[in-house]
């Protein structure tokens, strides 16, 4: 095994899915020479040339229409949003179109395409590079979301992804890209979509989370393990489908929830997940439910001390997990 | 601007009494006579199942419509060349009810489509009437959203082209939705990479009750094709020949060359759909005079003009539809709606 970045990771899957299936192909704004602006795509051009490697004009809308009309003819279409704040361009044919089609076509049409699509913040992006973006796919049937964050999980999700029939959200913390690294194995491997990853197992109270936040969630876990608490950290992975069992049997277990994200805390994943344990594990609960989030701003903003005033880091966290673990 | 293209016609003489193999070398396109009259009769099932649908409409039936009556010459004279060619792909639009019915469906499926009954051929109830799928016929509609299956229409047509298929798509959707930035995305994406899509543009000048010189600045859509460095051509979309063979060549033009765009200039004889009333913005002889030039009157006069069909042959064809549209009308109205359990299928694939 090698130790690996997840950008490096995300281009390592999508090589191999290209390599191994002639109806892969990736468009989007410079992911020909230049190699895509966080270079997820660099080196692939040389290797699959102009037709499989599209550099697209700058407009987000026909780079989803596109794809999705080329997936209806059975090509597993991989389109880059540069930046997920550039997706709401493209969002009728993401929401409207592919979500609605196996739907609205009573099967007939399927949809082997994954919208790759870095997103979240705490890079100095502001409010037009930051943005968190799932909870609008999350609300969406017949999209599936998936937001890894390792360098193992990004590339066996990515492989699953590319392999669906169905329309893929695949949501890539921009910030994780260089940031974590991990070990990668040498082989070909693909991870299950839909299925969450308890990244700490621990007994006293489960910690759900996703992305970058995990990140923050497993130090604030370490931190206040000197304390006693110990924190079971699940690992969502996937955001749609929901891995409701994992959520459900480590609260059962614990019988405590905090759920952390970077996205917006008002009708955000933690909402829905707190609805789901209230509404099939409320008798497990020894303490209220808890969210660490995102304010309900437009954004992090771009002033230093705004955006860290924004995130949901490490001290945040593992304040919150000490109150209710004394509660 | 592009050339404009000329207005095709039938040369064929009206030499009385000649036979149809007589006729046939005078017909345009390498087309024969039981080509037009095959397609007067689809043309004559269409508006009959039109009306019908009104009709079914206003009895509570029907909770939607949109009609494609006055747009049946521009939706079949393109559909005739695409069969003729017989390698292409359909993205219709709400409007194009005679197209996805003389594609292949029978009357009883589209009135199963249009009363939301089960076996519904394009999404079993799930959607407004004929929009879905329907692969079988080569012809996919997602959505209401105008101007949506444009970019996708030019995806499907570079999937094609990437598989080396040799398939020409054909993309249709109204004035009003040449105003979508999608519009120009898909054009513009389309002419980069030359690919095979025939954009066909059914101008009846409204977007509902929004004006042609309310939309536009300028008097054909054909015109903006130069921007995307290729061809556009106006037509009569009234014309059923002048249409088939426009699209003929378009679908041609379009495999070895690629797009072109063909803007066919019609009437909508009706409001646009059955929940709009049509006389609050248009002034009230403008249908009048534009029923004038109804396709299927025209179609069947210039056919019994030219000795493909009689006048005996064009009332049986009258008669037939609405034998068939009466018997697909009874069959409908009794079958089963979907079954509830549909709700939750199929939300996901596999």
């Amino acid at each position: 095994m090698a130790v690996k970045s997840v950008i490096e990771a995300v281009r390592e899957a999508l090589r191999e899915e290209m390599q191994r299936d002639p109806t892969v192909f990736v468009m989007g704004e410079d992911v020909g020479a230049r190699g895509g602006v966080f270079l997820a795509t660099q080196g692939l051009l040389e290797e699959f040339g102009e037709d499989r490697i599209i550099d697209t004009p700058l407009a987000e809308a026909s780079i989803v229409g596109i794809a999705l009309g080329a997936a209806f003819r059975g090509q597993r279409a991989v389109p880059e949003i540069q930046f997920s704040d550039f997706v709401w361009p493209s969002i009728n044919q993401l929401i409207g179109e592919a979500a609605r089609t196996c739907y609205g076509t009573n099967g007939a049409v399927e949809v082997p395409m994954t919208v790759r699509i870095p997103y979240g913040g705490g890079i100095r992006g502001g409010l037009f590079h930051s943005q968190n973006v799932e909870t609008h796919f999350f609300h969406t049937p017949g999209l599936k979301v998936v937001t890894p964050c390792t360098p193992y999980d990004a590339k066996g999700l990515l492989k699953s992804a590319i392999r669906d029939n169905n329309p893929v959200v695949f949501l890539e913390h921009k910030k994780t890209y260089r940031l974590v690294r991990g070990e990668v194995p040498d082989g070909e491997y693909t991870l299950p979509i839909g299925k969450a990853d308890i990244k700490r197992p621990g007994s006293n109270v489960t910690v759900v989370s996703y992305g970058l936040t995990l990140h923050y969630c497993l130090e604030a876990a370490q931190e206040v393990a000197a304390e006693g608490v110990d924190a079971e950290v699940v690992d969502l992975r996937t955001l749609s489908p929901l891995d409701k069992e994992t959520i459900l049997s480590s609260v059962q277990k614990t019988g405590k929830l905090l759920i952390a994200h970077e996205d917006n805390v008002t009708g955000g994943i933690g909402a829905e997940i707190a609805a789901l344990v209230a509404d099939e594990a409320f008798e497990y609960l020894d303490g209220p439910i808890v969210r660490v989030c995102g304010p309900d701003v437009p954004t992090m903003p771009f002033a230093q001390t705004l955006e860290d005033a924004y995130i949901p880091d490490t001290p945040k966290i593992a304040a919150a997990l000490r109150r209710l673990a004394a509660y | 601007m592009p050339p404009r293209k000329p207005r095709a016609r039938v040369n064929a003489s009206n030499n009385g009494g000649a036979t149809v193999a007589e006729a046939a070398p005078q017909l345009p396109g390498g087309l024969t006579a039981d080509d037009l009259t095959d397609f007067y009769r689809r043309m004559v099932l269409c508006r009959t199942i039109d009306e019908r649908i009104w009709a079914l409409n206003r009895q509570g039936k029907v909770p939607i419509a949109a009609s494609s009556q006055g747009h049946e010459a521009a939706q079949l004279g393109s559909l005739l060349a695409a069969e003729k060619d017989g390698n292409c792909f359909l993205f219709p639009y709400y409007r194009d009810l005679a197209l996805k019915f003389a594609a292949g469906l029978t009357a009883e499926q589209v009135m199963r489509s249009f009363m939301g009954k089960a076996g519904d051929p394009y999404s079993n109830g799930r959607q407004f009437p004929l929009q879905g799928a329907d692969l079988p016929h080569n012809i996919i509609q997602i959505s209401n959203v105008v101007a949506a299956g444009l970019t996708q229409s030019v995806g499907y047509a570079m999937a094609c082209k990437m598989r080396d298929e040799g398939t020409v798509t054909l993309v249709y959707f109204g004035d009003g939705a040449s105003s979508q930035g999608e519009t120009h995305e898909a054009m513009n994406f389309a002419g980069v990479h030359r690919l095979p899509v025939v954009f066909i543009c059914e101008n009846n000048r409204y977007a509902i009750s929004v004006p042609q010189r309310k939309q536009m600045s300028i008097e054909e859509v054909a015109s903006r094709a130069a921007g995307y460095g290729f061809p556009g051509f106006t037509i009569d979309g009234m014309d059923f020949i002048g249409c088939y063979e426009a699209s003929r060549e378009a679908i041609s033009s379009a495999r070895e060359q690629g797009p072109v765009l063909l803007e066919m200039n019609v009437e909508r004889f009706t409001s646009h759909t059955t929940d709009d009333d049509d006389r609050r913005y248009r002034p009230a002889n403008e249908v009048e005079q534009a029923r004038l030039r109804d396709p299927v009157v025209t179609f069947g006069a210039l056919l019994m003009e030219h000795g493909v069909m009689t006048q005996e042959e064009i009332d049986e064809a009258a008669a037939n539809a609405l034998a068939a549209v009466d018997a697909a009308t009874d069959a409908a109205d009794v079958a089963s709606p979907p079954d509830v359990s549909t709700l939750h299928a199929l939300v996901y694939s596999g």
